[in-house]
């Protein structure tokens, strides 16, 4: 019977985050509209959107392959098995120790991998671009992601997520200056990895200043849509990572009951609305960098993490 | 009852034989297929016999002396468990490449140059795995440098491939007298040359010192450490694509195995600080081998990603090592397990992408990756094998390539335990170059298969390209399919590897297959645990639910139309990106310290015709700032040395006069 209620609740999360994908989507873009004064799309218009793109026929380009058809699918499941493996509401779900935090920077690294290889199928150069300017980003996102791991796990003593939300949750944790550089620098990789204003311009059409755009650019209908529901899935997952690690209360703990778990998914809920208001007015607030200054953005977020794990190295109270 | 060491050494003896028969049939039309049938035959048998032996016996060793060589020492041959696992690797990757070999060889133009050579390179470093004294090590070492230089030069006609095989003959010369001096140490005064008693004696620090530089010298340059890499990306590419394979993923394999046997096994307990010397060298090589890597066409790429993954192996090992110092032997057995992991996976991976470059260089008659494209449509097996290739190499879940990172990420994790300041400032810096290493790999393929097997095609080769044979594909699948395996059952390979790790560290990681779910768990499961099955599982659900969930309630209709073009038609597929412009945003963003590379426009006259150029600088500055300079003084010593060739006799006999008072003169004071 335990068991049963524990793979409920796996998949309730799994379900809950591909659902809330979207809305998490709407929500950001309506508090930028206010924020510029305008009335903006309704809050459910992302899953307009995906139904719409999901009837339409898809138009693949002549010299389109295998890998380009395969790609859509293969993004959506690594990014939404990584999704599921982020606690969102619970920790220690049943399926948590399949996956440490280092499996999940890498299975993101396996969607990007793909994505980049599908804008290049087809043989235009906007896809090219994009490829080639998103492993540069990556090639600085994904090493400061993983110092931004060490840190985290030299802090708790473990690569778990569970066990280094629960280590958060507790009173040992008090301030440390490695965790303080590890926010910044996490906040930055999640912005680069989410093609978000400075770094990209998810709404932009411009050819010459898309990244994450061009790569999708020969992407149409049920296709699209996949991938769209990745990029949505993958901010989701970012900003469950950082409220899990940085804002873990209310994080119902393994095995607890019902109760506990609706507290934790109002606070989740609670969390992911503050956080994207944050988001909104950051990015109203700046104005989008260019590429070549990207590398600079980033290496502050290497250093940032490199230091941060070298002062646990010296002393792990830091 | 025959002693299994005697019956692995009929294995190379066997091969050596083959390569006598083969000098002899060579020019003849079925060689080909004999000689790498005889050569698939007799590595399948010895991998056999060695993986029982690493199974039942769990490394168990068993010696033998053999009345060869010189007179007063004899032939010393011995099988433990380091030496079964390398053999592992070693005729797993024979086997499989014999296997490619029966149908890539048939193309091969001049099969006499490469045949004979072949079983005799095999030989060579079944030789050294097994080798247990000095003499014999340093014997077959020659053997097996010298069988790859003849096979480097199978295509001698070629300016650039000679230039290759004179480099490498150059360091491969040097890396022994490396090893002979590291030996000569080790052997002490009394000047014994097994291995069991340089086991027993104890070198002094500066005489472990001086091995350990040695064998870094020695081993290192075999294996490709920065900076003695220079003749590796030359060399391993100018060879054929089987050879290749064979030397970027099994021969740096046995320079490992040196290492590993002489640092971890002969010269007794380490101290701290020669953990930081590999350490560095490792994280360092890793990361210049793959940034030379982005920069370089297919077959060059390959061998500078092995120069990356061979960084990857020394620091873990460098890691080890300063576990070991410090008598933290679990998680010393952690960081070698992660390295002895990897050596097999990228034995796998690598071996898998030579012979896709192989198959591409067969089907196209092309090596220039800029001429390619769009081989997806005409090759599909040799591409989809190739990706999974990229997809091992680069660290992607669930691949093995993956699985042996993660493990050296949790060893790193131990560290902060480690009480020199040294290792606390050194590890976190190497560990930021492996993690920048793994996703810079990751960029490096990308750019390898995208420019060459995806896009349209970029010369009119690709369109006359077929797929290859079947012996070639069936090598290929198979190791495809090692790496899959591996990746996803860790736990089985990490579980054979204990014999190993204990007789070296004096410690094993815990039993992983008794694990609920085939999980791997280095320490405890509330600390990390990865599980490859499920996370493969896992994503193949949930990618097969969406696709059906679409096709059944969503649409399905699909139009096929000509691609975006922003409005101009018919753009030419000149107009794709290339390997250079792919590499432009990277070589700007590392190319400035590390090549000091410059991206000048050269901008026509206003009115002009001419199209702008962009012009590349780049500079290898490995080259530039250690070999000019030793090739140079060479140079100056050679030709002030010169003139010494045109004395009168007269002044020759006053200098054999001179040197012999000298000598003289030595000898009275001497004390």
């Amino acid at each position: 019977m335990a068991v049963i209620f524990e793979l409920a609740v796996q998949g309730a999360q799994m379900l809950l985050v591909l659902l809330l994908a979207p809305l998490l989507i709407g929500f950001v873009r309506k508090v930028k509209a206010r924020l510029l004064r305008r009335q903006g799309p309704s809050l459910i218009q992302p899953y307009r959107d995906l139904v719409r793109l999901m009837r339409k026929e898809v138009v693949l380009a002549d010299n389109a392959s295998w890998l380009f058809r395969v790609t859509p699918y293969l993004i959506f499941a690594a990014t939404w098995v990584a999704a599921a493996l982020v606690p969102t509401f619970a920790a220690g779900l049943q399926f948590s120790w399949t996956a440490d935090l280092i499996v999940i920077v890498a299975l993101l690294g396996s969607a990007r991998f793909f994505l980049a290889l599908a804008g290049m199928d087809v043989g235009t150069s906007f896809g090219g671009i994009g490829a080639s300017r998103e492993v540069m980003i990556a090639s600085l996102a994904e090493p400061a992601m993983l110092l931004i791991v060490f840190s985290l796990a030299l802090v708790a003593g473990a690569t778990q997520l569970s066990t280094i939300a629960a280590f958060m949750s507790s009173p040992e944790v008090g301030l440390r200056v490695s965790l303080g550089m590890s926010l910044m620098a996490l906040v930055m990789v999640a912005i680069a990895e989410n093609a978000r204003i400075p770094v990209d311009n998810p709404a932009t059409h411009l050819e010459l200043t898309m990244v994450h755009e061009a790569m999708i650019l020969e992407y149409s209908g049920r296709h699209l849509a996949m991938i769209e529901l990745a990029t949505f899935l993958k901010l989701v997952l970012y900003v469950s990572l950082i409220s899990c690690v940085f804002l873990p209360w209310g994080l119902a703990s393994a095995g607890a009951g019902p109760k506990a778990l609706a507290i934790g998914a109002a606070a989740y809920l609670a969390k992911l609305a503050v956080l994207a208001i944050l988001l909104a007015v950051f990015e109203t607030a700046v104005a989008k960098m260019r590429v070549f200054r990207v590398p600079d953005f980033l290496g502050a977020a290497l250093m940032l993490a490199l230091l941060g794990t070298l002062l646990l190295f010296v002393s792990r109270s830091l | 009852m025959i002693s299994t060491i005697a019956l692995v050494l009929c294995g190379p003896a066997a091969l050596l034989a083959t390569a006598i028969l083969a000098g002899a049939v060579s020019r003849h039309a079925s060689a080909t297929r004999l000689v790498y049938g005889a050569t698939l035959a007799i590595s399948a048998a010895l991998l056999v016999i060695v993986a029982g032996h690493l199974a039942d016996r769990s490394g168990e060793a068993s010696a033998i002396t053999l009345p060869l060589g010189l007179p007063w020492t004899g032939a010393r041959f011995r099988l433990d468990g380091l030496s079964a696992f390398f053999l592992v690797v070693v005729n797993l990757g024979g086997a499989i490449t014999s296997l490619y070999g029966l149908g890539y060889g048939q193309h091969e133009p001049q099969p006499h140059r490469v045949l004979p050579f072949y079983p005799a390179f095999l030989a060579g470093m079944n030789l050294v795995v097994l080798a247990d004294d000095a003499f014999s090590f340093l014997l077959s070492w020659e053997f097996m440098s010298l069988a790859s230089w003849a096979l480097v030069m199978a295509h001698h006609r070629d300016a650039a491939n000679r230039r290759a095989g004179y480099i490498y003959l150059v360091m491969a010369s040097f890396g022994t007298l490396a090893l002979l001096l590291a030996f000569g140490l080790l052997a002490g005064p009394a000047g014994t040359y097994a291995f069991d008693a340089m086991r027993t004696a104890q070198p002094g620090r500066f005489a472990a010192g001086a091995v350990l530089a040695l064998m870094l010298l020695g081993a290192g340059s075999k294996a490709g450490l920065v900076p003695l890499h220079a003749w590796l990306p030359l060399a391993h590419p100018a060879a054929p694509s089987h050879v290749s394979a064979l030397m970027s993923g099994i021969m740096t394999k046995v320079a490992i195995y040196g290492f590993i046997r002489v640092v971890f096994d002969l010269l007794g307990a380490p101290a701290w600080w020669s953990g930081v010397a590999v350490l560095l060298l490792g994280g360092v090589t890793a990361v210049m081998g793959i940034l030379y890597a982005l920069m370089e066409n297919l077959k060059r790429l390959l061998a500078y990603s092995t120069i990356e993954n061979i960084g990857f192996i020394f620091a873990s090992l460098g890691l080890a090592l300063a576990f070991k110092a410090n008598a933290m032997p679990s998680a010393a057995a952690l960081a070698f397990t992660a390295a002895l992991f990897h050596v097999l996976n990228h034995s796998f991976f690598k071996s898998l992408l030579f012979f896709g470059a192989g198959a591409v260089l067969t089907a196209t008659g092309e090596r220039d990756m800029e001429k390619l494209g769009g081989l997806i449509h005409r090759m599909p097996v040799t591409s989809f094998v190739f990706l999974v290739g990229c997809v091992s190499i680069s660290a992607l879940p669930p691949f093995n390539g993956f699985a042996s990172e993660w493990l050296a990420f949790q060893a790193i994790l131990q560290s902060p335990e480690l009480p020199q300041w040294g290792l606390k400032v050194i590890v976190p810096a190497v560990g930021g170059m492996l993690a920048l290493a793994a996703a810079l790999a990751a960029a490096c393929f990308v750019k390898a298969f995208g420019i060459t097997f995806l896009g349209r095609a970029r010369s009119a080769v690709v369109e006359r390209a077929h797929e290859v044979d079947r012996w070639s594909l069936a090598a290929m699948a198979v190791l495809a399919v090692f790496c899959l395996l591996a990746g996803i059952l860790p736990g089985f390979v990490i579980d054979s590897l204990s014999p190993v790790t204990l007789s070296l560290i004096g410690d094993r990681m815990p039993v992983q297959t008794a694990q609920p779910w085939l999980s791997i768990v280095p320490i405890a499961e509330s600390r990390s645990s990865y599980n490859g099955l499920l996370v493969f599982v896992f994503i193949t659900i949930s990618a097969s639910l969406a696709a059906f969930f679409i096709h059944r309630f969503a649409s399905h209709a699909l139009r096929r139309g000509p691609a975006w073009g922003c409005g101009f038609a018919e753009a030419t597929p000149a107009a794709q990106y290339t390997a250079v412009s792919f590499a432009q945003p990277i070589r700007r963003v590392f190319g400035g310290f590390a090549f000091r590379a410059r991206e000048m426009v050269e901008m026509p006259a206003p009115g002009s015709l001419e199209p702008a150029r962009l012009k590349v600088d780049i500079h290898d500055v490995v080259w530039e700032t250690f070999y000019q300079p030793i090739t140079g003084a060479i140079d100056f010593a050679t030709e002030r040395l010169n003139h010494l060739q045109f004395l009168t006799i007269r002044r020759y006999l006053t200098l054999v006069f001179l040197y012999l008072v000298i000598l003289l003169l030595v000898l009275a004071l001497w004390p």
